[in-house]
């Protein structure tokens, strides 16, 4: 997602030349292309994140229209005030990507995890929070962001995540994609976490249950419409996501189940252990200590499935 | 010049018992920081920055943000005196659904205001990604941020100062509201400020103090930005809390102190305004 990244954002300055990059002096030889092509919008903010923030929203209160990149916690926690009062409060377009979100840097320890940033971004009045599950993903809604008026906030994976779409799908802020049809339950899955989801759904077709999976790549605002659908028209849904339990993608939804009258199907929600995790590993040993593979996900869908 | 430092000294003193008078009226606080600012805003607001009235969001149009953002009471009668908007819109201020109250509001709401501001640190980065619009878009404005004495205990403040003084951005300039007391004691105390012009230098700024209460020499130094050197400018403005009132000089209990009927009836004395 970080090459697909740099590479849509090299393309995207070229066209627009409203385009500024604010990198936190991150991506080392990631960035030479665009600063080839745009040198004059390209800054390396050294590692003072606060005021990279600021900047960016000095920039784009000034007609442009900024980017800020660098390690999802520096471009979230730890410049917070500088998104809200700079950035949201003042209700401009600056567009900040954070990489490395969840658990992509397991092996960093949580320093450089990101679990929590979805509970606090969305948080903030005005912020629009998208969480693209490819590199297919990741350039589509890098084009569309352009053309959002508010500030947004991106989380991206790392380097080398699958491919999850074959072909170009139509994509707009706010709309969740069909990845699959499926009759019995339906999974919502927001993030890098679909490749998992779509593991799980075939493995639960093997034992005889249909999964629907939805790519849910805005978690702020929600495709309500969508929800409405799928929550009346299965009796399981299923909310999955790469951090913590507490305020993210499955909260988000929560929030909405509780405005709605009449029937609806029982949600699940599959997130990450609410606690920090010292030992050090590789993303997917992570995952599955905090309690989140494609087997958990099986385990309980099958469970609540079979007890209809 | 479009004013003579008579005139200039008269706006000022009208603008001090106007905030004053504003204070009283509405119980709103940091009485003292504003009157710490009146004369570096009234410079600025009416002898520097290329700004018209008329026309507010005009793209080569100076830039001000008050990155001390309690200073609000003094920016709002300073614009309304320039001419931004009616001076009886500030009748309102502090009531319920107004704008105009203890710091500025965001730029769509009140004619002449660039950024908001309240915490504190903010306004020079912000202040900074303007300077850099400028320099990207081929514009030649200029931006100009007031900051507090302590206001520099904040991080930020020196993470821009890096960052400005790396891109040797010219057309940046910070004034330093230099009072000498924070909210709740000496800055020196808290802080360990001192040499704050070295400090500035020392970050690869063009810096220098100056007396903060001295109209021409103020007009001097914040004319001369950019000032030649290829490096932002952070003028030290020595200024004293409470100026212009004897019995309010450098108290800091009118950092939240709001003056009595009586008080506000002495102090108009004192700046020789009509009551």
């Amino acid at each position: 997602m970080r090459n697909a990244f740099a590479d849509e954002v090299t393309k995207l300055a070229v066209e627009d030349q409203r385009v500024v990059l604010l990198s936190g002096d991150i991506g080392n030889n990631l960035f030479e292309e665009f600063k080839a092509s745009s040198e004059k919008r390209f800054f390396n903010c050294g590692v003072a994140e606060a005021n990279m923030m600021g900047v960016a929203a000095g920039l784009a209160l000034n007609g442009l229209r900024p980017i800020v990149y660098t390690i999802t916690p520096f471009t979230t926690t730890r410049c917070l005030e500088q998104i809200r009062d700079d950035v949201c409060y003042h209700d401009v377009p600056v567009i900040i990507v954070g990489t490395g979100a969840g658990l992509s840097y397991a092996e960093l320890g949580p320093t450089h995890h990101s679990c929590e940033d979805i509970a606090i971004l969305r948080s903030l009045p005005g912020m629009t929070v998208l969480c693209p599950c490819d590199s297919v993903e990741v350039r589509l809604m890098l084009r569309e962001s352009l053309k959002h008026d508010g500030p947004i906030y991106m989380r991206i994976g790392k380097k080398g995540e699958p491919a999850v779409h074959e072909t170009l799908p139509a994509l707009k802020i706010g709309q969740s994609i069909t990845m699959r049809q499926g009759n019995d339950v339906c999974l919502l899955s927001t993030g890098n976490v679909m490749p998992m989801v779509l593991e799980a759904a075939d493995s639960l077709e093997k034992q005889g249950i249909s999964v629907c999976v939805e790519s849910f790549h805005t978690v702020k605002p929600l495709d309500t419409k969508r929800l409405g659908e799928v929550f009346r028209r299965y009796r399981i849904v299923g909310a999955v996501e790469e951090h913590n339990q507490i305020g993210g993608f499955a909260s988000a939804i929560a929030e909405w189940v509780t405005a709605q009258e009449g029937p609806l199907a029982r949600l699940v929600g599959f997130s990450l252990a609410d606690r920090f995790l010292h030992e050090v590993g590789s993303q997917r040993y992570a995952r599955e200590r905090l309690g989140l593979t494609a087997q958990v996900l099986v385990d309980g869908i099958r469970r609540r499935h079979n007890a209809l | 010049m479009r004013y003579g430092l008579q005139e200039l000294d008269g706006i000022a003193r009208a603008l001090r018992a106007r905030i004053i008078e504003t204070s009283h009226r509405t119980g709103t606080p940091h009485l003292g920081s504003c009157l710490s600012c009146v004369d570096i805003l009234t410079t600025l607001y009416f002898q520097v920055l290329n700004v018209d009235p008329e026309r507010p969001s005009h793209p080569e149009r100076d830039r001000f943000i008050l990155s001390k953002g309690h200073g609000a009471p003094a920016l709002f009668q300073v614009l309304a005196m320039r001419g931004f908007y009616p001076e009886a819109m500030l009748e309102s201020f502090g009531e319920d659904g107004s704008y105009f109250g203890e710091h500025p509001p965001t730029p769509q709401h009140v004619p002449g205001i660039e950024a908001a501001t309240g915490s504190l640190g903010h306004g020079l980065s912000m202040a900074l990604g303007m300077a850099l619009s400028a320099r990207i878009l081929r514009r030649s404005h200029r931006v100009f941020a007031l900051l507090s004495d302590g206001e520099c205990n904040e991080g930020t403040v020196w993470e821009a100062a890096m960052f400005a003084a790396a891109q040797k951005i010219d057309r940046l300039a910070i004034v330093v509201d230099f009072n000498k007391w924070q909210a709740t004691d000496r800055s020196e105390k808290v802080m360990a400020l001192s040499p704050l012009v070295d400090k500035w230098l020392a970050f690869g700024w063009s810096a220098c103090e100056v007396d903060g209460h001295d109209l021409k020499a103020l007009m001097d130094v914040l004319s001369r930005v950019p000032d030649g050197s290829g490096k932002p400018v952070a003028v030290i403005a020595s200024t004293i809390k409470g100026k212009g009132v004897s019995f309010m000089e450098d108290d800091n209990n009118w950092h939240y102190r709001i003056p009595t009927a009586s008080e506000v009836i002495s102090a108009k004395n004192e700046l020789r305004v009509p009551a």
